[in-house]
């Protein structure tokens, strides 16, 4: 039987003894004791940051075994579910090929030749994949997980600028790499950007900047736009930046409709456009917005009127296989705008078409590709910083110079973490041999058209701050 | 003018749709006294019929086209649907293009018995629980529905386009002066909204079976003592609940194309429906369902949106509670509905 405790301060021995004294003393607990304890838990209370790498780490999640592992936050339930498969397969073929299996893929075109097929810095990689269900707290709280519990040392993935941002946020706080997938708003390189977060992706900006052209030459620069937009970070960043390309080559913008993320019906939407005298539609939807919209207005019978003496025409910026084939016939002759495609020939999407295509039996999406290449692209930097350390990675992807991924020669411009790169400017084809040959590629835009100042006023707002480790 | 005939044009038939689904619930809830959250479930797989018709029509024979190559570079495999083989490009083809509309008579069988299945497998258990505990295991029904078609179809809209012949502009002003086009199908969608609406009304009120079920209604137990067996009558009432929302959805189709969460949109706007309309009441939920689409057209076009920012997402519910402040039971409740 173990002795009685005796408090640690005595009330005197004429003081009354209560109850909670006796239990004070029973639990080994002082007035001291509790205060100072209060005082921890209330300093650990208010530390903003979750996140602390043990103390013998110099980063997050520093490898120490004979692996390595990364995490994989992708859309498996929700609307963007099948791109989010598509993002995982990509995953799963960029590990393969990084542990030596398969046919290498992108690795025999890359310029750099870090990579060797012997995992990362000699490290196996393993990954562990979340489910970000497109909604922003369902996406960290998964990325969470996989940094806490698994040792993520990296994130990667996703369908959903407000996912991407918040999942970036979260990165960076923790001291891990955020590799994103597909993100278009121009926010994620711009006033959120992250020291911690990478985009290889292209944004709004680009979308204007590759489309306008193309839509001057098909179109005529005497135009009158009515733009649809999703009412969210990604499709307010995308409207500015159409509406700002098309204005500075001679169109008029009639009107701005925000549109509930969650609608499903877009015709009160779409009816007022027949009478706003307009000759152009803008859908600044995406998934399953973009088909129903785009439905709705094939249906309304817009691509057979004739307004202001032009055929009315409908454009949607931001283009994917996957929601070209939800749109069916309805998407045939459109214009739009992609990061890549299938189809292109250079050896680098030559090579990845196979490795994919052979191991999956169709060719990849954009949400694929940028997943892959963002996969090799971090791997690669791992190898040529000679270490996971966040810092030092985040160090080798700033200014880097790349070629043989897809998409030309490509820089990751080191002021915002954007990579830039040619823009593909798509359109719905009229006479598809197969149901993955929906879009083709109408121009390849090169890099110097999409370029901006780091400092545009449509990135403005925000810093990338300094890198964090976590530690 | 145009402008304003057009919202409500729009308003009628997204109202059909809220109205076909709140009928159902009504006769659900007026019957076998349960809130049944899975009825959104049972709009999205009467879509779902359509697409699997179409998938079942379209079912084809590959042969290669030596002159043309797939994306890996081999020759490429050219699908021919069986059905253009068996009855030639042109029946076979129009079968195909007819596919929604055929698939009704397919739906009405299919959503009669997976209405059975559910009332006499699951809900007929929760009769005498909490109606918490009914909208819990209906709600999760829904979600094991909308999951088990993902993963059958996956989380992409499927398009299932209506048949050429429906397809296109109407314009419905040229006799009055205006220019009102409008989609064929969304006209086509009104009058079967309309048609059933009425048939469901003439079930009810000219068969025997009808005249029961009412009797059962508005006092199930002296029908009971009568010596009718009124539970297997609302069993059946169930079916022809799931049925009429299954219509809905295969012929709703062609509007948007369907995906697996196309009944969870539609049921709480249609749960409104039948509040603003007054619980258990079949002309209150066909009135509502039209009013309300009708207002949430408005509410959409750009003067609203410009005048009040954000009204187009909250009319709805802004209406439902003027309702229920002035009219508790809504707008044709009955008096000791959800009273007790």
């Amino acid at each position: 039987m173990h002795p009685k405790p005796k408090p640690a301060i005595s009330l005197g021995p004429a003081a009354p003894r209560h109850q909670w004294e006796d239990f004070m003393s029973k639990n080994n607990l002082t007035r001291r004791n509790v205060v100072k304890t209060g005082m921890i838990g209330s300093a650990g209370l208010a530390t903003p940051m979750i996140f602390t790498a043990s103390s013998a780490a110099a980063f997050t999640n520093e490898p120490t075994g004979s692996t390595v592992t990364l995490g994989f936050n992708v859309p498996q339930t929700g609307p963007y579910a099948d791109e989010g498969a598509d993002e995982l397969r990509a995953f799963e073929l960029a590990v393969e090929h990084l542990n030596g299996g398969g046919d290498a893929g992108m690795m025999n075109t890359f310029s750099s030749k870090a990579l060797k097929g012997s995992g990362i810095l000699g490290k196996e990689v393993k990954y562990v994949t979340g489910d970000t269900q497109t909604k922003s707290d369902a996406a960290r709280a998964s990325a969470k997980s996989m940094i806490e519990k698994d040792g993520a040392v990296m994130i990667s993935g996703g369908s959903s600028s407000g996912v991407a941002i918040a999942v970036q946020g979260l990165c960076q706080e923790a001291g891990v790499i955020f590799m994103s997938g597909l993100t278009h708003s121009n926010d994620t390189t711009g006033k959120d950007k992250k020291a911690n977060g990478f985009r290889h992706f292209f944004n709004g900006y680009m979308s204007g900047a590759a489309l306008a052209p193309v839509l001057k030459n098909a179109y005529g620069s005497d135009r009158n736009a009515y733009h649809l937009t999703a009412d969210y970070t990604w499709g307010w960043t995308q409207q500015e930046s159409i509406a700002a390309a098309t204005e500075a080559m001679g169109w008029n913008t009639v009107n701005n409709v925000l549109t509930p993320l969650a609608a499903t019906d877009f015709s009160s939407y779409i009816a007022p456009v027949l009478n706003s005298g307009a000759d152009v539609l803008v859908l600044n939807h995406y998934g399953g917005n973009m088909v129903n919209s785009l439905t709705n207005a094939v249906q309304f019978g817009l691509r057979d009127k004739v307004i202001n003496n032009k055929d009315f025409e409908i454009v949607v910026p931001l283009y994917s296989r996957l929601m070209a084939r939800g749109a069916g016939e309805n998407a045939k002759g459109i214009f739009g705008s992609t990061n890549w495609h299938w189809s292109l020939t250079d050896e680098g999407s030559k090579a990845f078409v196979r490795s994919f295509g052979t191991k999956y039996g169709f060719p990849p999406s954009q949400a694929a590709h940028t997943c892959y290449v963002q996969t090799m692209l971090y791997a690669d930097a791992v190898e040529r910083a000679g270490s996971f350390n966040p810092c030092a990675v985040a160090e080798a992807l700033e200014g880097f110079e790349f070629d043989g991924l897809g998409n030309g020669p490509t820089l990751y411009r080191a002021e915002d973490h954007q990579c830039f790169k040619d823009v593909l400017v798509m359109k719905g084809k009229e006479n598809p041999t197969s149901e993955f040959d929906l879009l083709e590629i109408v121009e390849v835009t090169p890099r110097a058209q999409v370029e901006y100042a780091v400092d545009h006023p449509m990135f403005a707002g925000g810093s990338l701050g300094t890198c964090s480790t976590g530690a | 003018m145009d402008a304003f005939i057009l919202q409500i044009l729009n308003g009628l038939d997204k109202g059909s749709a809220y109205a076909l689904i709140a009928l159902g619930l009504t006769l659900i809830f007026g019957t076998l006294g349960v809130v049944n959250f899975a009825h959104g479930a049972l709009f999205m797989i009467g879509a779902f019929c359509a697409v699997t018709l179409n998938k079942l029509f379209s079912i084809s024979f590959e042969t290669v086209d030596p002159t043309k190559t797939d994306f890996l570079g081999n020759p490429l495999k050219v699908k021919t649907p069986y059905l253009e083989s068996w009855f030639g490009p042109e029946l076979g083809g129009a079968i195909i293009d007819w596919s929604v509309p055929l698939s009704l008579i397919i739906a009405i069988p299919v959503m009669i018995a997976i209405g059975l299945i559910m009332e006499r497998g699951l809900i007929r258990h929760f009769y005498k629980r909490p109606h918490a505990d009914q909208i819990l295991v209906t709600f999760g029904l829904a979600i094991v529905l909308q999951e088990v078609i993902k993963y059958f179809f996956g989380a992409n809209p499927i398009q299932t386009p209506a048949p050429d012949a429906l397809k296109g502009v109407f314009d419905l002003g040229t006799w009055l002066g205006l220019s009102l086009p409008y989609p064929i199908w969304r006209v086509f969608y009104f009058l079967f909204a309309v048609v059933t609406i009425f048939a469901v009304f003439a079930f009810l009120q000219f068969t025997t079976f009808g005249m029961v079920v009412r009797a059962g209604m508005a006092d199930r137990e002296t029908v009971g003592l009568l010596g009718i067996n009124i539970d297997k009558r609302f069993s059946i009432m169930f079916g022809l609940a799931a049925a009429v929302a299954g219509l809905a959805g295969v012929m709703y189709g062609p509007i948007n194309p369907p995906n697996y969460h196309m009944g969870m949109d539609f049921l709480v706007l249609s749960f409104v429906v039948v509040v603003v309309g007054g619980m258990g009441s079949l002309p209150g939920a066909v009135l509502a369902g039209f009013l309300l689409g009708i207002l949430e057209s408005f509410a959409s076009t750009t003067w609203a949106t410009t005048t009040l920012p954000g009204i187009n997402q909250i009319i709805i519910y802004l209406v439902a509670i003027i309702v229920l402040m002035t009219r508790p039971r809504g707008l044709m409740g009955r008096k000791g509905v959800m009273e007790e």
